[in-house]
This record gives C-alpha cells, structure tokens and sequence, in this order.
C-alpha cells in the first residue's frame, strides 16, 4: 500500500516529529485533551507563545519545578486566558515595532478548557475577538469541569450527568442543549472559525497551521474525549471521537469569512445516536425516550449545519 | 526643562505616565479614575507617544491583559478604582506572585454598599495582603512624581513587583492644580529603559504561572513577602535618586510640625493637606499639636513611624475606611500592630472620616486632636469612631 | 534544578515560581501508572505510524528499523495504540 493510496493512514509519518509537549506529565491515562494538546503544538511550532487558562491541562503540566512545555507558556487564572493573550499579542507587537526584541514573527495562542472558555472566559473571549487580536483561540472542549471533578459546564451535552447535574430520581442530567461557541465566534466576524477533534489528526493539525497564518483573531473548537470524566475505557478516546463525527453530534467543519465548509465528511446516512451514548457512563441513564429527543435534536443541528454549508456565501463575495 | 502646568490631576497622571513612554495600556473606564486612561487614549491617538492601548472589556481583562504584556516584556500602565478594583483583585495578588512590575493607579473611591461614587480609601483597604508596592499621594504634585517614580522602583532589579499609586477620586483627581512636569530628556535620563528579568518569548523558552503545591507553596510566598519588605531600599535609594535630579523629597512618613507635639494626627492621603491648615490654625492658639502624612503603605514603615511617633502622648489615627466588625480601622490596625512593641508609646485613637466622600474640613481636624488630647488622661470608649455620625 | 535539591528554599524558589527547563516534567516517569502495557507484533506492523500520533504521551517513537516502540518509562497503557492499530500489531497484556 503506498502513501499516495491511503493518505490518511501514512500522514501521521509526515507530522513534525518534535515533540513541544513533552512526556511525564500528568494527565489521566488515554487522555484526549492531553492528545490534542500535543497534536496542536506540532502544528504550531516554535515560535509560538501559549495562553492557558486554569484546567486540566494547566495543572497536569505546570507542577513546580517542572513543566511539560517546550514553547514559551504562561497561565495567569481561569476566565483570562483570551485577555492575558490580548496582553501578550499586544506586548510582543509594540515590542517588535519599536525594535526592543528580535524581528522574529512569534504567534500569540490562547488555550482553555471549555469551562474557561465557555462559561467563565465567555467575556474575555468575546472582547478579544472583538478588538481583533492577532490571536488564535483553541478550545479543548471534554464538556465538563473535569479539572475539578467533572461539574457541568454550558457546553456540557443535553442528558449528561455530572457532578452538579446529576442523574437521580427526578432529574436526568443536563436539561439545556450544550452551548455552541463557533456560532458565537461566527457572529463576531472571526475569519476562521472550526471544529477539530484529536481523532481526526491530520484535519486538526490542518486547522491549526491554517488558523495561525490568520492576522486576526481566530477560533478552533476541539472536541476532548476525556475517559475519566465520560466514564469509559481509556482506550476508546479516539474511538468515541470518531463516533461524534460518524454520528453527527460533532460535525467538523470550518466558516471561512463566512463561508461554511464541512472537511471531514459525514456517513450519507448518520449512524444512530445510541452508538456514541451507549458507550459512555455518563449516559448510561438514559431512558429510550430521551434518546430519541436526542436523536430528534442532533437531526435539526445537522440540518441546520448542512442548510449552512449550503446557502451561505462568503463575506468576500456579497461584498 | 521643567514645565509649570495647571491641568486636572487625573490628566497630570495621564501626562507623568507618558513622559514614562508605556508600551501597553489596557484600561476600562470608571469614575472617578475615567479621565485618568481617556487623556491617555488622546495621547495615544495622537502618536504623542507609541503604545498600544486596548479598550478592554472589563477591569478584571484589564489588570489581564496587562499581566500578558509585561510578561510579554512591554511596560505596562492601568488604572481603576472600586467596583472596578474589586473585579480585578482575582488577579492582583497573581501579578505580584508572578513579580511583574505592572503600575496602576487608583482613584480611590468608596466600594459599593449603597452605591457611592466618591472618594474613601475601602477599595484599596481591601487589597492590601496582594503583595503590591502601595503609595499614596497627597497633592497632584505628588501623583505627577509618583507614577514616575513607580516605574523606576517596580522595575529596578531587586525589586519587579506590581506599584499602584492611590489618589483620592474626585478631592484629587478632578482637582485642577499648577503642578511641575519635568521634560522628556529628565525622565530618560531618570527612567532607564524597561529590562525584564525574562519574558515570554521563544529567544528563551520559560513556563510562567505553575502550580505551587502545599511542599512549595509557604517558600514561594516568603519569597514573595521578603521581596516587598526589601522593596523599601530601593524605593528610599529612588527617592533619594528624586530628590538629587529635581530637587523633592519624599519619605516613606511626612512629618509637619511635629517639634514638641503633644498629639500627632496621622493622615493618609488628601485630607493630610486639610489637616495642615488644622495643625497651623492649632499652633496659632498654642496647641502643640502636630501632623504625620502617612505616605509609603506598602510596605509598612513600621521603623520610621516609631521614631516618627516618640515624645508623643497621644496618636490620633485617620482612616477612610471601615473594617465592619473589627477593632480598628485599616490603617490604625497597622499602626498599633507596629507600636505595640514600644514600651513608650503614646495613647492611639481612631476616627473613620470622610467616608464615601463626606467633606472633611480643618475645622474637623481642630475638633479631633481636642478630643484626642483627652486620651492622654481617659480611654476612649470606643475602639474607633466614626467621626461625624448622625445618631448617637 | 540541577544544583537545587527537592524542595527548595524560599531562597531558592525561582523568581515568580517560573520554570527555565522546557519539558522537564520528563523527570518524571508516568510509567509506573500502568497495568497494562503495549506489546509489538512487528511481522503485522505496516508502519503506518497511527500509534505515535495518537498517543497522548507522544511516547512511542521508531526505532532504526522504523517499527514503532512505547518508551515503558512514560506509557500509562491506555490501551489507545493497540484499539487503533488496525492491522493488529499491538496488544495489552497485564502488568505483573
């Protein structure tokens, strides 16, 4: 089998082969935010400053006197990433003009979970966008608070228990249908707006290099598969990840000024939700009749994407 | 050459923070600190100087994005009072941690509860343990000279902690004075250029802001703590520096006519101006009454307020802040926390003036120290009074 | 950190508690998580590399052959690489 026939398969062999997040640290076993962290930071390369919010990710990775980060980091709190990397972006900007550091064109990348994204970091990430930093925003989104024990967040899903909404005699979770920022950023006139997932590496990666070469604000929202927290066997995380997307729940796509386009393709015929609940503890309560609101739901979410993808024109072009 | 101006003083701050040529500026508006970041936008919209100043979306962003830019290497400014201090106070003791040498200043205005626009000192009262270097001034002549020389002192070497410059909102910062600026050519030659001890940048690959566990945590805030007490060196070494190029001295405690006084009133802030007329119009009638101006805060000055203190019987503390339920104000607490030791030591009373931006006239002052006077002799019988309340 | 010994002095604690050794949380070996770790069949490997980029502690890495091997001083055995190896080359077998 040659690379040219199967792509996808051979890709992985072409990825940098430099590692800026290193192994040792301490993130649960078969963690997918820890994944899509590496796979993010491949794709960045070294001249690359990272923003990050309080969240698993921080924590796992900065224990002092040790740090798993290769590139220049910085975690100030939880709601602040996007503003502390206004800061940063602006810093190194006025810098670089008045030529007091090196001429060298560093990327200013805010990361948070989705707690600090989401929920907490809404404000800072809505200004930030707003006044259009030279910023790329990434959101690991594994739908919790998983840092601190897995507390419901906005963009936890409809029927998922956690922590703060847990399952019980008169309640089954998650009442809201969870949060979507990438319309958020959309409306923001952010350029480049996507959805990633780790399972699909080289898409992610794609994304990553093309939202970096953005001189203005950018967004990525990379759905995490976290184990521990959606209660399921470690190594399923990628597999899960697939099932998002095979089952439309996740959709992967980009909005290029406007313009929507889905990069990994959807089966014709989307499998049936139950393939991606069922393989998760935090669903395990579900009655058939929530399943099929569910079901009901993603369906509307599908069409309204695909109706999108369909209609809507590039900014450029109604210009 | 220096230049005598009569202008607001919110704008003679505005005018002292750009003669230190920021790089960064990230500042939300709030009364009565608004004008202080608005005649700084003007001045950044007519290239007077070359910085980039972000409109953020709120303070909490503000004291964020300016966390980002000094960590990025840029010299950063912002400013705040109250609500809007409270907001960022998630960040202040952070920035400090991360010794980032971040100035501020604040208009010092009553914190909220009813909702009060007007000058008291409850918002900076209730930053104190965050670990900034905390000055206040007395006049615009001492904002002019004190947001300059807080970004020799919160960038010198030993020190690279977080400066806030407190004015009073409004007594202050809406006053218009003559104030002396001095030209661009004395702040260089004063204000050496802005050497970060490391940035984030990938010339040099550094982690900022880890996770302290309980094993490190204690070391890591000692470090924190003697840093600020050390601080006090190099701010006395920069205040002689002042004093040397344009002739003003400043000391960590003013002391005005204090030769042979029997009650010392202690001021923090404007009102120590007020009670100067007091302390003169006293003198006249043969009081020996006498006046301190506390103006170094953090870090406290315990040693210069015992020596400041001697042969005196009685201490009459000032506060613009009430600590609900304690037994002293803010202010008053530190002082008896730094005399307690000395044996010889005068009676201390408290009285909360001005809050929320009650009027305090010398008249009041006089009223006081012949209160205070009584103490030498009598307890007081309250541990603190409020000064001026209606209802017994 | 060469010179400083765990844990460390107030005088010793680096400026800001900010860390000058990239990557070295590397110090410390996640391995002994494990209880169950990845074992290699290279006569199926194909050498697709789908186990290195999946793997969440970027612990495998090819040897001078170009098969793929997990470095046990880090693998937490997730079981990720053997679930997505699909010609099989990979499987779990239990610690101790």
């Amino acid at each position: 089998m040659s690379i040219v026939e199967n792509f996808d398969l051979y890709a992985p062999r072409l990825a940098d082969k430099e590692e800026y997040f290193s192994a040792g640290h301490r993130a649960c076993q078969g963690c997918g935010e820890a994944l899509a962290i590496r796979l993010m930071c491949k794709a960045l390369g070294k001249n690359t400053v990272i923003i990050n919010a309080t969240g698993c990710m921080e924590v796992i990775s900065s224990l002092y006197p040790t740090t798993a980060w290769r590139l220049p980091w910085i975690h100030v709190a939880f709601p602040n990433s996007a503003s502390v990397g206004s800061g940063v972006e602006a810093g190194l900007k006025v810098l670089r003009r008045k030529g007091k550091i090196s001429d060298r064109d560093v990327k200013a990348v805010s990361i948070g979970g989705d707690g600090g994204t989401v929920d907490i970091g809404i404000q800072a990430l809505s200004g930030a966008m707003e006044r259009g930093h030279d910023l790329l925003y990434v959101c690991f989104d594994n739908e919790a608070y998983m840092n601190t024990g897995m507390q419901r967040s906005g963009a936890t899903p409809f029927g998922a228990s956690t922590s703060t909404d847990p399952v019980g005699s008169v309640s089954f979770g998650k009442k809201a249908w969870k949060k979507n920022v990438a319309e958020i950023m959309v409306a923001h006139n952010v350029p480049y707006v996507a959805t990633a997932c780790h399972s699909y590496p080289i898409d992610f990666m794609n994304k990553v290099k093309k939202a970096r070469k953005i001189k203005g604000p950018s967004y990525i929202h990379c759905l995490s598969v976290c184990p521990t927290g959606w209660r399921m066997d470690s190594s399923l995380t990628i597999k899960v990840g697939r099932l998002a997307l095979e089952t439309g729940i996740f959709p992967l796509y980009e909005v290029e000024n406007g313009k929507y386009r889905i990069t990994v393709d959807m089966p014709e015929l989307l499998r049936p939700v139950e393939d991606y609940l069922k393989l998760q503890g935090r669903f395990r309560h579900l009655r058939p009749d929530k399943i099929e609101e569910i079901q009901a739901r993603v369906n509307l979410e599908h069409k309204k994407l695909m109706n999108k993808v369909e209609q809507l024109q590039s900014w450029n072009d109604l210009g | 050459m220096t230049k005598r101006a009569g202008m607001e003083i919110a704008f003679a701050a505005a005018e002292a923070v750009a003669l230190c040529k920021p790089d960064v500026v990230a500042a939300y508006p709030i009364t009565p600190n608004t004008h202080i970041p608005e005649h700084l936008s003007d001045i950044v919209a007519d290239g007077r100087i070359d910085a980039d100043f972000i409109c953020v979306e709120s303070e909490h962003s503000a004291l964020s994005a300016c966390c980002g830019a000094s960590a990025a290497g840029a010299r950063t400014f912002t400013a705040t009072s109250s609500q809007g201090l409270l907001f960022m106070a998630e960040v202040m003791p952070i920035v400090s941690a991360m010794r980032l040498p971040v100035v501020m200043a604040i208009g010092n205005r009553a914190l909220s509860g009813p909702i009060n626009i007007w000058n008291d000192h409850s918002d900076i009262m209730s930053q104190r343990d965050t670990g900034w270097i905390s000055v206040f001034a007395s006049n615009g002549q001492e904002v002019v000279d004190m947001v300059i020389q807080a970004f020799k002192i919160a960038e010198h070497r030993d020190v690279l902690l977080p400066f806030n410059v407190n004015l009073d909102g409004f007594q202050l910062t809406h006053v218009v004075e003559p104030m002396l600026f001095p030209d661009q050519e004395e702040v260089d030659k004063f204000l050496p250029e802005y050497k970060p001890y490391a940035t984030v940048h990938p010339d040099r690959v550094v982690s900022m802001g880890t996770l302290g566990m309980p094993e490190i945590f204690t070391e890591a805030m000692k470090a924190k703590d003697m840093a600020l007490i050390n601080s006090k060196k190099a701010i006395l070494e920069v205040w002689r520096e002042w004093e040397e190029q344009f002739g003003r001295r400043y000391g960590p405690i003013e002391a005005y006519r204090t030769e042979e006084a029997n009650v010392l009133l202690l001021t923090v802030g404007s009102m120590g101006e007020t009670a100067e007329v007091a302390v003169d119009e006293l003198r006249k009638r043969k009081m020996p009454a006498g006046l301190l101006k506390l103006k170094l805060w953090r870090p406290f000055p315990s040693e210069e307020l015992r020596k400041a203190v001697k042969g005196a019987k009685v201490l009459a503390v000032m506060d613009r802040a009430v600590s609900c339920g304690g037994s002293a104000g803010p202010v008053c607490a530190e002082v008896k926390s730094a005399l307690y030791g000395e044996p010889d030591r005068p009676a201390i009373v408290n009285y909360i003036i001005g809050l929320g931006g009650r009027d305090v006239i010398a008249e009041d002052f006089i009223q006081i120290v012949e209160k205070a006077a009584k103490a030498e002799k009598e307890k007081p019988k309250e541990a603190y009074e409020i000064y001026g309340v209606r209802g017994s | 950190m060469a010179n400083k010994k765990w844990p460390e002095t107030w005088q010793e604690v680096n400026l800001g508690c900010m860390v000058f050794s990239p990557g070295n949380a590397s110090e410390y070996h996640t391995g002994s998580w494990r209880d169950r770790r990845p074992v290699y069949d290279n006569s199926k490997c194909i050498k697709c590399g789908i186990c290195y980029i999946f793997c969440p502690e970027g612990c495998i890495s090819q040897d001078a052959d170009g098969y793929f091997v997990a470095d046990l001083d880090y693998c937490k055995g997730c079981g990720i690489c053997a679930h997505e190896c699909w010609p099989g080359a990979i499987t779990m077998l239990e610690e101790g």
